[in-house]
């Protein structure tokens, strides 16, 4: 079978700003893929170029191995006859009709036999469960379930593709959690390829097959969730992924020693082999993958903060910041004191290359 | 010590501005109101509903009514058609040069309508028309082509020059509109004709019936354009007619009363098309605004792009610059009548606007007046809007009530009402002079400076009141240093919203204007009636210019410095 989705070279510029970079990508039939980065680094950019909103500066687009869009031959095939299901950041459903209108819309648009209609929409109202609310409408009725009603008008269609742009950002925190398993959920009964754009990294390891990390315009890693957890391409993607602690080094007769805490004592951990002398160099870990231990350098904890079952540590190494957390019952380091800690998995990068938080 | 505290409360700042507010109100709207009510309705200290009936059957006065609903429906939905035609093009088509079509299709908001029937009454009245009389020689026709002086042409022009309310009410809904409910519809599967029908018009139409009821409400009442076009043939609607009873027997008593009774159904037709326009309001208003800026997607016109953009042009051209450089042409003749060659052209009448003594006193009547009205109906907004939207205080739904009243007068209402109330029954006598007018157009105008300012005190939340109090400011100092500068642009939008149509108001002036107090507007009407075509069209000329100035520079420049004051 051919893949879902087959992006190549694909390219928009808006004036000056390249807003995605040719751009290369596979998506499988029945996947999971999510779109993540920073707010502005394209993604919606290119999830309308799939869906037919925009035309293409470079590149071309194809799904189910036919053509979709083609810079190079002029060639677009408008977005209604795509036969994708989209849902919007901000619900777009339609005011002026009913919850059960809303998501008949589409099958009445294919003109269906009106039996097939009624059924459809009844079994897409029926698995985000709406079926109590059809002859409402939207208005009366919460986020959350305004976001249902475009799911079930996406799901009534039975798209191939379903796309999502930050279907969840404008959802309570704990909305935003229940509703991922339903997205998820659906996927699994109807067997849509989904396309998710986020910039919240959890919510795209939670939800995904595979995913995408992209930094203004240009993809910065494709892969599994955990693998690009545990394999960043760059310090880019690692910063981005996840909590991270970058700690500036100098490598002395063989040892690491903390650039500005030198006192303190020197890292355990190997050095790479390839080193080149003449860059200086951030070592990168995650807090959670720091522990507190008998020796090792030494650091003195600055502020001490409870988040649950964890506990989050402000400690400094001379004078360089770190943040380490560790579960409640291994928190033994008290404020003010002095303790020592070990790195379990360094990173090496050019202290010279962005982090997420700086872009 | 208590006791004291509760004293003072019960007189406060609150109470006064209530008092003062409700005295306004009653004085300048409702006191009027009430006598047009009493007169209409009452004879000899009489219930008098026969002689109600008795004026409705004469045919004259019945077919006055005739005319005004189906000339207010005609322009009511030819208006509606093309504004929001026109709204849709240029929202949501990729028709060129956009900025400045939008631009454009606001200047007919700024021509007064009976400038421009004069225009086209030079231009396509039967006898004398100069485009049917060209069109006359060209094809050897034997009778005029087309009538401008009928009910038909009364609809047209009138069109012409309301429209832009439908305009701008749907033109500005489908720029908030949020793209993606379009485009949910169009990745569902719908074309875009399907879009615009199903989800685009339904999504805009609460604004659409607002700006057609706002049409309806005007033309229902208007006098300047039935008067220059149809009254020399007859056609009289309701304002016309009032006029004509009035004028015809020199203000008798029976005359005002047919006029009342007359301007009491329009008042009825005002306050229905309120009503009206509160339910389509209050049931249709969707929350149809994007969250995030972006651009809908466009219908490409592809073949159609030029052409449809020459109609646009055509039409501006046709209901814009044509009626305007005829007037200018016509106030340039030396004599009516002539061609427009150059050998017949003279400057000598817009110069004599400005010596003779009747149309430079007409100028500087309207504008101050103008002013002086834009500038206490403002300050009188701001204080009644302030007790409705902000102040908790008692009996405030007395103001609430009286504060929508002024919405439902129409500009002949206004004056019957003055008369009645201002010619010496209360004491007071302002007939023939400019006091008259000066407080029919407060009346006149009250309601727009009550909505201009209660929409922008709505902006200002409570919180920034109550932090500048907590910060130990008086109520006073905090009006002063933080209300009154938050909604400074509801203010200057108030104050330009009076002063330029008072600068050019017709109807209301017709029915008070003295030997001295003539407007520019009474002044223009006046010479056009007295058949010196050519000095009308000087004088309006020169008013032309003069709303010109008010309309783009006077306002850029006020928006502009409060700009850089804010910014600063
Ligand atoms: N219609 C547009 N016109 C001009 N610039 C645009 C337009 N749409 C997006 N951009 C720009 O393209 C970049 C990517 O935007 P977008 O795809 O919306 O980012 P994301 O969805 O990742 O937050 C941004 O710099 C944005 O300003
Ligand atoms: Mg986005």
């Amino acid at each position: 079978m051919s893949a879902a989705l087959e992006l190549k070279d694909v390219t928009k510029i808006f004036g000056s700003v390249k807003a995605v970079n040719k751009l290369n990508l596979t998506i499988e039939q029945g996947e999971c893929f999510s779109f993540l980065g920073p707010s502005g680094c394209g993604k919606t950019t290119t999830l309308r170029m799939i869906a037919g909103f925009e035309n293409l500066d470079e590149g071309e687009l194809y799904s189910g191995g036919k053509l979709f869009s083609s810079s190079y031959k002029h060639y677009y095939l408008p977005p209604e006859k795509r036969d994708f299901g989209m849902v919007f950041q901000a619900f777009a459903v339609w005011p002026h009709m009913t919850v059960y209108d809303n998501v008949a819309f589409p099958l009445k648009i294919k003109k269906l036999p009106k039996n097939e209609i009624a059924e459809r929409t009844e079994m897409a109202l029926k698995a985000t469960s709406l079926t109590k609310e059809a002859e409402m409408f939207p208005q009366k009725l919460s986020g959350g379930q305004q976001q249902r009603i475009a799911l079930a008008r996406a799901v009534a269609i039975n798209p191939k593709v379903m796309l999502l742009d930050e279907p969840l950002s404008n959802l309570d925190p704990h909305l935003r959690e229940e509703m991922r398993f339903e997205i998820k959920a659906l996927q699994d009964k109807f067997g849509f390829t989904v396309i998710y754009v986020t910039h919240d990294q959890a919510e795209a390891m939670a939800l995904s097959d595979r995913m995408l990390v992209m930094k203004e315009g240009v993809v910065q890693q494709v892969g599994g969730p955990l693998d690009i957890y545990n394999d960043p391409a760059n310090k880019f993607v690692f910063s981005f992924i996840g909590l991270s602690d970058f700690i500036p080094v100098k490598v002395k007769n063989g040892q690491i020693f903390v650039d500005g805490g030198e006192e303190c004592g020197p890292v355990n951990g190997d050095i790479p082999k390839n080193l080149d002398p003449s860059i200086e160099y951030d070592i990168a870990c995650r807090p959670s993958e720091i522990d507190f231990a008998p020796d090792g350098v030494r650091a003195q904890v600055v502020r001490r903060t409870y988040l649950g079952d964890i506990v989050d540590y402000l400690l400094k190494i001379g004078n360089v910041e770190l943040r380490v957390q560790k579960p409640r019952r291994h928190s033994t380091a008290q404020l003010g004191e002095t303790c020592h800690l070990r790195f379990n998995r360094l990173l090496w990068y050019d202290r010279k290359e962005e982090t997420a938080s700086k872009t | 010590m208590s006791k004291a505290v509760k004293v003072q409360k019960k007189f406060g700042m609150a109470e006064v501005a209530l008092i003062f507010s409700i005295a306004i109100l009653v004085v300048v709207v409702a006191v009027p109101v009430i006598m047009i009510f009493l007169t209409a309705f009452f004879k000899d200290g009489h219930f008098n509903l026969a002689g109600v009936v008795e004026v409705l059957k004469q045919k004259d006065t019945y077919l006055a009514l005739k005319n005004s609903l189906i000339i207010a429906f005609g322009v009511t939905l030819f208006s509606t058609i093309i504004g929001v035609f026109f709204a849709w093009l240029l929202a949501r088509t990729d028709i060129p040069c956009k900025k400045a079509l939008n631009a454009m299709f606001m200047v007919p908001f700024m021509l007064p309508s009976f400038i421009c029937a004069m225009a086209w009454k030079v231009l396509l009245s039967p006898r004398s028309g100069y485009i049917n009389k060209m069109l006359m020689a060209m094809f050897h026709l034997d009778s005029a082509p087309i009538d401008i002086m009928t009910m038909g042409g009364i609809i047209a022009i009138e069109t012409m020059y309301l429209f832009p309310f439908v305009f701008l009410q749907v033109s500005g809904a489908l720029e908030r509109m949020d793209p993606t409910l379009e485009e949910s519809a169009r990745i569902s599967g719908a074309s875009l004709w399907t879009i615009t029908r199903k989800i685009t018009l339904p999504l805009v139409m609460p604004s659409i019936v607002a700006g057609a009821l706002l049409v309806c409400l005007y033309s229902l009442a208007h006098f300047g354009v039935p008067s220059i076009l149809g009254v020399e043939k007859g056609i009289y609607n309701i304002p016309t007619k009032i006029y004509e009873r009035i004028y015809a027997s020199g203000g008798s008593y029976e005359a005002i009363r047919v006029g009342t009774i007359l301007a009491t159904i329009l008042v009825i037709c005002a306050t229905l098309i309120l009503k009206l326009q509160n339910v389509v309001l209050k049931k249709g208003r969707f929350q149809i605004i994007a969250g995030k800026s972006m651009r809908p997607v466009v219908l490409k016109l592809r073949g159609m792009r030029w052409p449809l953009f020459i109609i646009c042009v055509v039409y501006l051209l046709l209901t814009v610059v044509m009626p305007t450089v005829t007037i200018f042409l016509i106030g340039g003749l030396k004599t009516y009548g002539l061609s427009f060659l150059p050998k017949n052209m003279t400057f000598a009448n817009y110069a004599e606007v400005f010596q003779m003594k009747m149309t430079r006193s007409a100028i500087w009547n309207s504008v101050y007046l103008s002013t002086l009205t834009a500038f206490v109906t403002m300050l009188a907004g701001v204080m009644i809007s302030y007790v409705i939207v902000k102040m908790k205080v008692k009996g405030k739904f007395i103001l609430e009530f009286l504060g929508v009243l002024p919405y439902s007068l129409p500009g002949t209402v206004i004056a019957l009402g003055c008369i009645l109330t201002w010619s010496g029954k209360f004491g007071i006598n302002l007939y023939n002079t400019a006091g008259i007018i000066f407080v029919a157009y407060i009346a006149r105008y009250m309601a727009f400076s009550i909505k201009s300012n209660s929409a922008a005190l709505e902006q200002v939340s409570d919180s920034l009141e109550e932090a500048s109090r907590s910060c130990g400011a008086t109520h006073w100092q905090t009006l002063t240093h933080i209300v009154v500068p938050l909604i400074r642009p509801g203010m200057i939008n108030a104050f330009f919203l009076i002063f330029l149509p008072a600068l050019r108001e017709l109807t209301t002036s017709v029915l008070l204007y003295g030997p001295t107090t003539r407007t520019i507007g009474v002044a223009i009407y006046a010479l056009n009636e007295d058949g010196e075509t050519v000095r009308a069209a000087a004088l309006a000329g020169i008013a032309l210019i003069i709303i010109f100035i008010g309309e783009t520079f006077i306002k850029g420049l006020l928006a502009r410095l409060d700009k850089t004051k804010r910014s600063a």
